[in-house]
Parts: structure tokens; sequence; C-alpha cells
């Protein structure tokens, strides 16, 4: 089965889409990392996509490239969704951001990192939303030790 | 309450302890901090259905400088801990600490970098009631447990000294 969409990103970007699939309805475009905001700015201008659902991300440790960041796109004009990853790096991983593109990506991108210890380069102000000042390391990577526990005050016995 | 006709103008004689005991346990002002879904369960427990005022403790003052009970109900991370401890150590003297849930009193089935393993590593807790979320019931057979626990109590007593 042909989707309109899935054609137009891949003839649009044959050299930086590295796969597409749809399952039941759910597209899914996996383009290069350095393509992101190439590729989500066309979406945005071109495809009419104007809300960010989520961004979010998986760790698929041993694999190498380690991670994966995911974002679901819906358009509010077409009701069109789509969801579009992209490889990341193990090794200090960091990814351009989509803040300057849509505004709302700003605390999606803020708990990424947070939680995964991806650099997105260009947010405007790249800090922990959810886990407390002090804590070390990062708690969704697969290698963060499971019984690991940070505590802000001294527990009793 | 009805004594006045059968003593009349007389005499009655206790211990200190029997009668501060006797109002402390059925006036208990409690402070919820609630976090989580037990908070729902926690507000039909304290609705007219199960009518608590039975017991003396219909009464939540939300602020802990007010309060006698400290219910906590729900899950308690280590990014809240501090704000419990402090909370706790607003209250005055005597105070009492029930641990609403399976959550607050052992994490519940959050085991993970986030979750507290138990209310009873940050403060003191004087009751745990099981339940995912508790029944009404368990709340009051708690609430009643520790009006059995005060009454065993000295005004003497202290928890810090």
């Amino acid at each position: 089965m042909t989707s309109y969409l899935l054609e137009t990103v891949k003839s649009k970007f044959p050299q930086h889409v590295l796969e597409t699939h749809a399952f039941r309805g759910d597209e899914t475009v996996m383009v290069k990392k350095e393509a992101l905001p190439e590729v989500a700015a066309f979406l945005r201008d071109s495809l009419g996509f104007d809300f960010l659902m989520d961004l979010t991300a998986v760790d698929y440790l041993p694999r190498e490239p380690r991670f994966e960041l995911v974002c679901h796109f819906y358009s509010s004009r077409h009701n069109y969704r789509l969801r579009l990853k992209c490889p990341v790096e193990g090794n200090a991983p960091s990814v351009a951001s989509l803040t300057p593109l849509w505004a709302g990506a700003n605390w999606f991108e803020r708990e990424v990192w947070d939680m995964f210890g991806i650099k997105f380069e260009g947010h405007p102000d790249l800090r922990r939303i959810l886990m407390y000042d002090g804590f070390e390391g990062h708690p969704l990577r697969k290698d963060y030790p499971l019984k690991k526990r940070q505590p802000r005050i001294q527990h009793r016995d | 309450m009805g004594l006045e006709t059968s003593f009349g103008h007389s005499y009655l004689t206790t211990r200190l302890d029997a009668a501060v005991n006797w109002a402390r346990k059925y006036s208990f002002f409690n402070y919820p901090f609630v976090t989580a879904c037990c908070g729902m369960e926690f507000m039909s427990a304290f609705a007219s259905t199960y009518d608590i005022a039975r017991f003396g403790a219909e009464y939540p003052r939300f602020s802990p400088r007010q309060a006698d009970v400290l219910f906590v109900v729900g899950t308690v991370n280590e990014k809240l801990a501090p704000v419990l401890r402090r909370v706790y150590d607003q209250m005055c003297e005597p105070k009492w600490v029930v641990s609403f849930g399976v959550c607050a009193t052992s994490g519940g089935f959050y085991d993970n970098y986030a979750t507290v393993q138990g209310i009873d590593k940050i403060i003191p807790v004087d009751i745990y009631i099981p339940g995912c979320p508790p029944r009404p019931e368990a709340v009051l057979d708690a609430l009643v447990k520790l009006q059995q626990k005060v009454d065993r109590e000295s005004v003497l007593d202290r928890k810090y000294k």
C-alpha cells in the first residue's frame, strides 16, 4: 500500500530517509540525525504538521547507534499523523533542537535530556526538568543501576 | 451529655493521662499530605457516607502547625522527601503519622530510582494502612487502632527529647 505522506517525504529527501514503514495506519519515517531539522521543517511548512504531540527517546543498548529519538507530529488541518525517528549515537549523544520550529519541544527535550542524557543543540535552556538538582546520571538509560537511589535527605536507619 | 442528671453537683476523679488521652483521641485534627490516587479514597473515607465524625476526626487542617495526625496519602518520591520531612517537623507535639496505602507504606510496586521505599525512611510512622487503595473500612479501623495507641501513651511522652 502506498502512502501519500511516506512517498512525499521519501521523494523529497531520498538521500536522508533511512527507512519508512506503515502499520495499520501508523506511518513512520526514519531519517538520518543530521537531516532532522530539515525534514521537520519540511513537515511543518509544506505538509501542515502544526503540532508536535510528543518527543521522546528509546535506549537500545547495546545496539549502536544506541538511542533513537522519536517525534510524533499531528496536522490539525489535515488530520494527519506521522512518526519521525532518528538514530542517535551512544557516545556523547546530541541532536539538533526542534524548539525553533515548535516551541512545545522545549520541555520535551528537557525531559529527554534529563532521562536519557541526549543533548539538544540550540535548545534555549537545557536543564533537568523532572529530577532534582544534584541528581547524577540519567535514570531511563538501560545501564542506570536498577537499585541505585540518590536521596536528598538522610534516610532513617 | 446527660451526666448532670445522674451526678448533679459532684466530683469525678481520674488520672491526668486518662483525661488528656480521652480528649486527644476523640479530637484528631488531621493534615492530609495527599500526593496520588489514594487521595480519592481518602476523600471518600472522610465524606458523609462513612461519617468519620463518629470518631472525632472529621476536621482536616491544611496547616501542619494546627494538626495532630499526618496522613501521608500516596507515593512519596525522593524529590518530595525533604518536603514531607519539613511538614512533619512543623507539627507540634503530640503528633502521629498514618501511612495511607501501600505506596506510602513500602513504595508499593514502584521500586525505582525515584520512589522512597516507605515513608518510614523519612519520618516515624504510627499506623500503616495496607491496600491499593485501602477501603474506607480499613481507614476507620486504622483510626480506631490509633485511638487505642494514643490511649496507652502518657502525657510525659515525647517523640523528641
